[in-house]
């Protein structure tokens, strides 16, 4: 047997990637693999999590990942019950504690939070008997997306190690750049940041990345072109660019495009805005592995919620 | 009681699974045969190559692994890597041999028919384990045994070790 058969999973949550080790990384990707499999079984569902309740905390908005869970959570045959802060008691003042615990006290198992508090994943496990899985928090970590972003890298390429990863857009305000960085540098991948330097700061050379200004510079070297979604929200500060700006500098452009590697390989969390910092005809085309990663994420979340499951408080 | 049977006793054993499994399985069309991993696995692997020289035919192979739907994951906390079920193979209609190493309390095979059971309606599902411990927990017996051992305490442990994966074949009775 290999050391890796060997490894036992001890985490009762799964707050972020940065507390985890390579091993434990690998061997969520690993589990995965069998939850995959799963998914292509004419009855997908395994009884895994029967009798156990999951409950959706989005105080954010989400569209994929919160169905990801659901899905997931369903395929292990576990209770999945939803809860959104709009239209809930969260909105006539209540704190995120408070409810949580009232949640908890209607014996959930496994807690799935998406806030827009960094640490707020954190401040639940700290307060909750159930397991607590990140879902995003601010622009602390998204752990979910790092693991599905490395299970569909490791897919295509069959290795992490030694692959050059790009990481282009917001990275200040991205979780999904911090949970990708954290795990990447893990596992033996290089990873380099590129933005603007509003948007990058140069101390996320302290985290083991490169950090590069000029997508130019390097679209020529990486295997991995990972983007990030221009986000609107934050578009009128004066942080950001114009859009035409952006595009021209940091988007993925078909004439940026011809200039990659032959087998770059390109993705990106979604949701994407065509022809701003993606082109369609890339988004759509065979060297993306955009909805792959949504396939992946299926099968990322049910190896979460299973191994976060597994162990006893 | 004897704690230890090498590589000759465990030939013989596998010998006599495969006559009594080919003798049984002689007027079928098919067969499929379904290891449970990891020494089901190897066992059903060669079960199915010897059947093969004794004339059975059309044999489909599968593998399972259970994890998902065992009883007792609440009770035995973290477990191992969970590794891909493969049954890429039709069980429907055609009779289906499920292989263990050892049979003890019967969960892992409830635990089988319970998976096996999502991919398909097989027209029987038979047994074969190389040892059969005793120790049962559930009304489950096995059709083909290659070794039955009596009166093994219940703290003991019944290794089997095979060729492929252990680098030779015994089996050994010892204690936790």
């Amino acid at each position: 047997m290999t050391a890796e058969t060997q490894h036992r999973w001890t985490h009762k949550h799964l707050l972020g990637l940065e507390q985890l080790s390579a091993d434990d990384i690998r061997f969520v990707l690993d589990t995965a693999d069998s939850f995959k499999e799963v998914s292509t079984r004419s009855i997908k569902k395994v009884p895994a999590l029967r009798g156990r309740v999951v409950v959706n905390a989005f105080f954010e908005d989400s569209t994929r990942t919160r169905t990801s869970f659901t899905l997931a959570a369903q395929r292990l045959s576990a209770d999945i019950l939803d809860f959104s802060g709009k239209g809930s008691s969260v909105s006539k003042g209540e704190t995120l504690i408070d409810t949580a615990r009232n949640i908890e006290a209607m014996g959930v198992d496994i807690i799935v939070i998406r806030h827009s508090a960094a640490g707020a994943a954190l401040q639940l496990a700290k307060t909750m008997k159930c397991s607590v899985v990140n879902a995003g928090d601010g622009a602390h970590e998204h752990p979910t997306q790092g693991l599905l972003d490395l299970y569909t890298m490791r897919e295509r390429f069959g290795r992490i190690e030694g692959l050059k990863v790009a990481i282009v857009g917001d990275i200040a305000n991205s979780r999904v750049a911090r949970s990708n960085l954290f795990a990447l540098t893990k596992l033996g991948a290089e990873v380099i940041l590129v933005g603007p330097p509003t948007l990058l700061p140069k101390s996320f050379e302290q985290l083991g990345a490169r950090v590069v200004h000029n997508f130019d510079e390097i679209v020529g070297e990486v295997d991995v072109i990972n983007m990030l979604r221009v986000q609107f929200e934050r578009i009128k500060s004066s942080q950001f660019p114009s859009v035409r700006e952006f595009t021209r500098f940091f988007g993925l452009t078909w004439d940026r495009f011809q200039r990659c590697k032959k087998d770059v390989f390109v993705m990106h969390p979604g949701p994407m805005n065509r022809g701003i910092e993606i082109s369609s005809d890339i988004a759509d085309g065979p060297q993306s592995g955009i909805l792959q990663q949504v396939t992946n994420g299926l099968a990322i979340r049910m190896a979460v919620l299973f191994l976060v499951g597994q162990v006893l408080v | 009681m004897r704690n230890q049977y090498d590589e000759g006793d465990v030939g013989r054993m596998i010998d006599h699974l495969v006559t009594a499994i080919a003798t049984d399985f002689a007027g079928d069309r098919s067969i499929n045969i379904v290891g449970i991993r990891t020494r089901g696995e190897t066992l059903a692997e060669r079960l199915a190559q010897q059947l093969k020289q004794h004339g059975v035919k059309n044999i489909g192979r599968g593998v399972l692994d259970i994890t998902l739907y065992r009883d007792d994951l609440s009770e035995i906390g973290p477990r191992p890597l969970v590794r891909p079920t493969q049954i890429s193979v039709d069980i429907n209609g055609a009779p289906l041999l499920l292989v263990d190493d050892v049979l003890f309390t019967g969960r892992s095979i409830r635990a089988a028919l319970d998976a096996l059971s999502d991919f398909g309606r097989p027209s029987a599902i038979r047994l074969a384990v190389l040892v059969d411990r005793g120790g049962r927990e559930l009304p489950i017996q096995a059709d083909y045994v290659g070794l039955t051992l009596k009166d093994v305490p219940r703290g003991h442990r019944v290794n089997v070790k095979l060729r492929e994966t252990d680098g030779r074949d015994e089996i050994l009775v010892e204690p936790k």
